[in-house]
């Protein structure tokens, strides 16, 4: 007994020392040091996602100012905030969603933009200059953004299916276009529920708790001709011919339906869907983060923003390197939607963020 | 000349001894404190502390808030559901493995050393791999599907289901059923079966009153070591069931990634390691006290 009460104090020690060390190394500095356009102190280390920078631009920025870019990669917006959260991260520069650029900027993790050093700033389209989580703009600048919606196998359902988030959620479409089982749906609370929100006609920031329910009511009505939640292969799925239609974003779609011998379609449901939108900021601790501002600024350039989109094919926010963009990228509808009026943001909605995580493990149980 | 007892030296080299051990020992010791005590600590800690609207975990205002949300129909029923598979699961293993680990155990030693490197071969390669692998195995095209259709055995398409997630756990988790039960059976002293049947026993009966109580602690920490992986499975159920059914281990994934709420992830991660604890002390009361 004596045994046990001296291991019960040893691992209470530990874990309160471990604690206590965890929160002591809390304190901020709050002025950051100012940066002239163009102006570098030392190498950048980079934190984006996967398959989103063109290499070349890299090498263009690593000779015009001498100095060395390393690039690592992340998955999610969550993964990179549990890397950076913590501090001490070691990055420069990181390229957050906007509902995960509000909670970086209510955690004081990233810090605000300096006008002096990133002139291009000015290069951003209207539309993104005054985003609703980072109002005015001032920690973030916009890098690339996307649609979330809708894409079919049309050589199995026909070129004529409504583009409506029922072909995710209705039994009767289900049933005319043979798609019960051949069904996909993101593995991510805030777009699975948002969809069925909006296909119910709701805001996909409602928080409120009847409108949830009954979105609520829509996916457990689906699960049973879902084949997956998968937020990663939706694509791959489609072009197996596993599935025929899946919910997933953009880029993604078009990049594997390239692949694929079925003729494919993508589209964003009339009743409206998701718009996001990728960012950079500079790290409230980054240890060179005049050579991040450089960098940002150098992909504002109207010419590097525009090779960006002609090498990974996502939207540019940059309005003045439309001219330098491909027009087949241009005039590509599931790149740059025609009908953007019906596009929302997802919002971060603070403590209602659980009740949408619950509704989905419920629906689907 | 006598030679005199000298307790004092015998303790004295006894203590030395021991503190050879604990400094031979150490290493693992500071290796497990600093790489499972500590983190296992810290999930502790985060169990009772408090959630910021951002989704971050402070470790300030500590409550139980997070334990109260246990008893919700969501997570009883993600509970019920995970304990289900695991133990479909463990039973198909156990019958699956005791022949086999039987059939083995009887072999010449060269026959049995090539059967058990042919149960560990599958080991050598990377589990996720082997995972995706029966994905093919299983779609519209693949093999599996096409033989149990061409037999008649109605639509042999079971991927994105719970059967596709039992398979493959089974599948994943049969080599850590078969091993100790190999080492419990192997162990058997065989005469004890002879006397049982020189005592007029039928093949059965021996089976039943003599093989099977001996061979129990291997059936009990194979039941384990296939039952706690199951029942926190994580890979399996989203790449083979198409992560439909809400199981344990998405579902505390679910609460770090999506939620950000670090407190009820780490609750409930702390409530699975205490019934797992409580369960497995209970199973080996009853069983294998002579591992």
């Amino acid at each position: 007994m004596r045994k046990w009460i001296r291991l019960l104090a040893l691992f209470g020690a530990f874990s309160l020392i471990a604690v206590v060390t965890g929160c002591g190394s809390d304190e901020e500095s709050s002025a950051f040091k100012l940066c002239a356009e163009g102006e570098t102190d030392g190498n950048l280390n980079f934190y984006n996602w996967s398959e989103y920078m063109d290499p070349d631009l890299i090498a263009a920025f690593q000779d015009q100012h001498g100095v060395s870019v390393t690039e690592d990669f992340y998955p999610s917006n969550e993964e990179m905030h549990g890397k950076i959260g913590v501090g001490n991260s070691g990055y420069d520069l990181i390229v957050p969603s906007d509902y995960m650029v509000s909670i970086l900027i209510s955690d004081e993790l990233i810090q605000p933009i300096q006008a002096a050093a990133v002139p291009n700033q000015a290069n951003i389209a209207e539309r993104f200059g005054d985003p609703p989580y980072d109002p005015g703009a001032i920690y973030t600048a916009a890098y690339q953004w996307g649609t979330t919606g809708v894409g079919v196998d049309t050589g199995v359902t026909g070129e004529d299916v409504p583009h409506t988030w029922g072909l995710l959620f209705d039994s009767g479409l289900a049933e005319q276009y043979g798609l019960s089982g051949k069904i996909s749906l993101l593995d991510d609370p805030r777009e699975t529920v948002g969809a069925a929100l909006k296909y119910l006609g709701y805001s996909l920031n409602s928080t409120s708790a009847d409108e949830l329910a009954e979105a609520e009511a829509v996916i457990a009505n689906a699960v049973s001709r879902i084949a997956a939640f998968d937020s990663d292969q939706y694509s791959e799925l489609i072009v197996m011919g596993e599935t025929v239609v899946g919910h997933g974003y953009s880029g993604n779609f078009l990049w594997d339906f390239e692949e694929g011998d079925s003729t494919y379609d993508y589209f964003v449901p009339d009743e409206g869907g998701t718009i996001w939108v990728d960012n950079m900021a500079v790290l409230a601790d980054a240890p060179h983060p005049c050579t991040a501002f450089a960098f940002m600024n150098f992909l504002l350039d109207a010419e590097n923003g525009a090779q960006l989109t002609n090498y990974n094919w996502y939207a540019s926010p940059n309005a003045a390197s439309e001219p330098h963009i491909d027009q087949e990228v241009l005039d590509n509808p599931i790149i740059y939607p025609t009908d953007m009026s019906k596009l929302e943001f997802i919002e971060d909605t603070g403590d209602f963020e659980i009740n949408y995580t619950d509704a989905l493990s419920r629906a689907r149980s | 000349m006598t030679v005199a007892a000298t307790p004092g030296l015998e303790y004295q080299a006894e203590r030395a001894r021991s503190r050879r051990g604990f400094l031979l020992g150490l290493p693992a010791v500071i290796y497990l404190l600093v790489f499972f005590v500590i983190p296992l600590g810290i999930v502790v800690a985060y169990s009772f502390a408090t959630r910021t609207r951002t989704g971050r975990t402070e470790l300030t205002d500590w409550n139980i808030d997070a334990y109260g949300r246990l008893g919700e129909s969501v997570v009883r029923a993600v509970a019920f559901r995970s304990l289900w598979i695991a133990a479909v699961s463990t039973i198909i293993c156990l019958v699956l493995a005791y022949p086999l680990a039987y059939f083995i155990s009887t072999r010449r030693p060269v026959t049995r050393n090539l059967l058990l490197v042919g149960v560990m071969i599958p080991f050598w390669s990377n589990f996720l791999i082997r995972t995706y692998a029966w994905r093919v195995l299983l779609d519209s095209d693949g093999i599996f599907t096409q033989v149990v259709s061409g037999l008649g055995l109605g639509d042999g398409r079971i991927l994105f289901t719970s059967k596709a997630v039992i398979l493959g756990l089974v599948y994943g988790y049969l080599p850590f059923m078969v091993l100790p039960l190999y080492a419990s059976i192997e162990r058997i002293d065989w005469s004890l079966v002879e006397g049982a049947r020189d005592l007029y026993a039928s093949g059965w009966t021996a089976f039943r009153r003599v093989v099977w109580p001996l061979s129990r602690p291997g059936v009990v920490a194979g039941s384990i070591l296939v039952f706690v992986p199951s029942f926190g499975a994580y890979v399996t159920p989203a790449i083979l069931g198409g992560n439909k059914k809400g199981l344990m281990g998405s579902y505390i994934v679910d609460q770090f990634m999506d939620a950000r709420n670090g407190p009820l992830g780490a609750s409930l991660s702390v409530v699975v390691l205490a019934v797992m604890l409580v369960g497995t002390l209970v199973y080996f009361r009853q069983g294998g006290r002579n591992l």
